[in-house]
């Protein structure tokens, strides 16, 4: 992130276009979760485990078993839903409808996946994944680096297609009728232990494919592995836990609000604001902006 | 998993059971031995424990007293329908009072664990009183967030030593000392909640988990009584955490840290939510387990968080109910008569 001193409209504008990448990333960490969670109702705490298999995983593929790029990128994508869909074949199939018991499980999955990486000595600078492609543009005072770039694109791009899928594919009307009523949409057919597995499945594909875009910037370390799943959470409540508008909504309203903090208070900061955010919001409206208000059953 | 669908599993309250739920126990040695056991032995298997130990394994009892503790304290909040993610608010805030007074004024450790007990407890209580109203995963989401702002807070803002913490502060004069007072805090929160949830008192708070609407319709302020839990839960988990800074001689910011959110409940998924004993139970087990690991290294949490997943799709209802079920109960297959 560029370090600007002194207050001046240049600076302004440059903050507003990290500000902009930054919410799209936020935007693009949460989506996953909040598919899932949409859908099935499963709080998946393995979510930032998932996030750091992807990036290893990638980074595996392309430095020891030399595989290029563009092909490694996909397998991944596929093998982190792949592992989404079998945690919920095979383990949060039993333990469904015990809310407390399903973050627990996938809190500990999580932790294995994540202290693991860390055992096998995935700790140095050295892993990081290349750029699509060197190089930056001008723009509002600053340069932009493609990388940059090209995750705003593709944010955009990404959540043109959810809101397609969703709407006219046979498995995203599934996706929304559970959603909707489980009950009602198991009388018309609609398999719902299938749809939560693809749920889980959908979940860690988006979750794999923000991994993929987003670390290019950074290093890939194992905390981030427990940063992704706070700030993925942080997206969902304060936008409306299942809600995608309102997810699309809270990453900007956080991602500004965190860029502008770090730049015009200092980064440690940062986070408080996220974090107040998030407590303001349950405070107030416990649904999140735009979640569906649910009178009773969130508080009497 | 796949079992005969023509046989259906039977289930059947062993007679002494029935005999001796009341005052009838005192009939005969026999009943009374049977209400006794579950409750005396793990007690005299601790005391032999104790006897045989090491140093360093009468440190770990005494973290596992503390983490019980804070399981129990999560488990009285659950039995009063508030679902915390958040135990380490309770434990980091006892923890900060008694180190703070510890360390700014000199004052010995007799004086600063009750004060941050019942200071720790009323300050969390007053903190959660505006969201008392909050229910189920709404108010499970707060706690989880406030023990993390108030790390980045301290972080930030550098107050009460800051990232270092405050070290170098007085501890207990002997050993047995230390783990006396633990074990002893331990029974008598496990036995004195297991007792409160047994009156109309304990009653009343199960009522508001089940259905808080009738409560309200029966004529009771659930919000007085969801006060009064959360401020016996907090002080007891204040308890917890002024216990451990003394018996570190240190505070800082690990206190607020996620581990002291989630041992209790893992200790309260893998023991039985619920139940109180098996909080108690689960934290006995997994404490000493943690210990036991250690010598795998970096590993140990990778067995750990795999131990969690495993218990928790084996023993859904947790292993206090299983066993407590096996030991009241005669269990048989009958055929299914068509």
């Amino acid at each position: 992130m560029p370090i600007f001193r002194g207050n001046s409209p240049k600076m302004f504008l440059g903050t507003l276009v990290y500000g902009l990448v930054n919410s799209v990333i936020l935007a693009l960490v949460a989506m996953g979760f909040n598919m899932t969670f949409g859908i099935s109702g499963i709080a998946n705490f393995a979510y930032g485990a998932l996030y750091i298999l992807a990036g290893f995983g990638t980074w595996i593929l392309l430095n020891s078993l030399a595989i290029p790029l563009f092909l490694a990128i996909p397998a991944m994508v596929l093998i982190t839903a792949l592992v989404g869909g079998l945690l919920y074949r095979f383990i949060l199939i039993r333990l469904r409808g015990m809310v407390i018991s399903e973050v627990i499980a996938t809190f500990g999955i999580g932790l294995a996946i994540v202290e693991m990486f860390r055992f096998l000595g995935f700790i140095h600078v050295k892993y990081s994944l290349p750029v699509f492609s060197d190089g930056s543009i001008f723009i509002g005072g600053v340069y932009l680096d493609f990388q940059r770039a090209f995750i705003v694109v593709f944010g955009i791009a990404l959540s043109g297609t959810l809101w397609v899928f969703t709407r006219h594919t046979r498995i995203g009307l599934a996706f929304r009728g559970i959603a909707q009523d489980e009950r009602t949409a198991l009388t018309f057919g609609i398999d719902s232990d299938r749809i939560s597995a693809l749920s889980m499945g959908f979940g860690g594909g988006l979750c794999a494919l923000a991994a993929v875009v987003i670390l290019p910037l950074r290093t890939i370390s194992v905390d981030a592995g427990y940063e992704v799943l706070l700030e993925a959470l942080a997206v969902c409540i304060v936008g409306g836990l299942g809600s995608s508008v309102g997810v699309i909504l809270a990453s900007f309203i956080l991602g500004m609000a965190q860029t502008f903090t770090a730049m015009y208070w200092g980064p440690h900061w940062m986070m408080i604001v996220t974090l107040v955010a998030i407590l303001a919001i349950l405070a107030i409206r416990p649904s999140g902006l735009l979640g569906k208000q649910k009178e009773l059953e969130e508080r009497i | 998993m796949s079992r005969d669908p023509k046989q259906r599993k039977k289930r059947l309250d062993r007679g002494i059971k029935v005999r001796s739920g009341d005052i009838f126990v005192l009939t005969s040695w026999r009943e009374m031995l049977y209400v006794l056991v579950p409750r005396v032995l793990p007690m005299l298997f601790i005391l032999v424990f104790i006897l045989v130990a090491t140093p360093y394994w009468k440190r770990v009892l005494v973290s596992m007293a503390m983490t019980g503790i804070l399981a129990l304290s999560w488990d009285l909040l659950v039995s009063t329908g508030l679902v915390s993610l958040g135990q380490a608010l309770f434990f980091g805030m006892g923890a900060y009072v008694a180190g703070t007074l510890n360390h700014a004024w000199g004052w010995p450790y007799w004086a600063t664990i009750p004060i941050a007990t019942i200071g720790g407890g009323l300050i969390c209580t007053l903190s959660l009183i505006p969201v008392l109203r909050l229910r189920g995963i709404y108010f499970a989401m707060i706690t989880l967030v406030l023990p993390l702002v108030l790390v980045r807070i301290i972080e930030a803002t550098k107050i009460f030593g800051g990232t270092e913490g405050l070290s170098g502060l007085s501890t207990f004069h002997y050993a047995a000392e230390e783990l006396g007072i633990s074990l002893l805090a331990f029974a008598a929160v496990l036995f004195g909640f297991r007792r409160l949830m047994g009156t109309d008192y304990g009653l009343v708070l199960q009522g508001i988990r089940d259905n808080d609407l009738s409560v309200i319709s029966a004529g009771i302020n659930i919000y007085w009584y969801k006060a009064q839990a959360l401020f016996l839960a907090g002080s007891v988990g204040a308890l917890a955490g002024a216990f451990m800074t003394h018996a570190y001689m240190f505070v800082g910011m690990p206190v607020f840290a996620l581990d002291y959110s989630i041992l209790p409940i893992a200790s309260a998924v893998v023991g039985g939510m619920g139940t109180l004993a098996g909080p108690a139970l689960g934290a006995c087990i997994l404490v000493p387990l943690s210990e036991a690991l250690r010598a795998m290294g970096p590993l140990r949490v990778v067995c750990y968080g795999l131990f969690l997943v495993v218990f928790t799709v084996a023993i859904p209802e947790g292993i206090f109910p299983y066993l407590q079920r096996k030991y009241h109960q005669f269990e048989y297959w009958v055929k299914v008569e068509v």
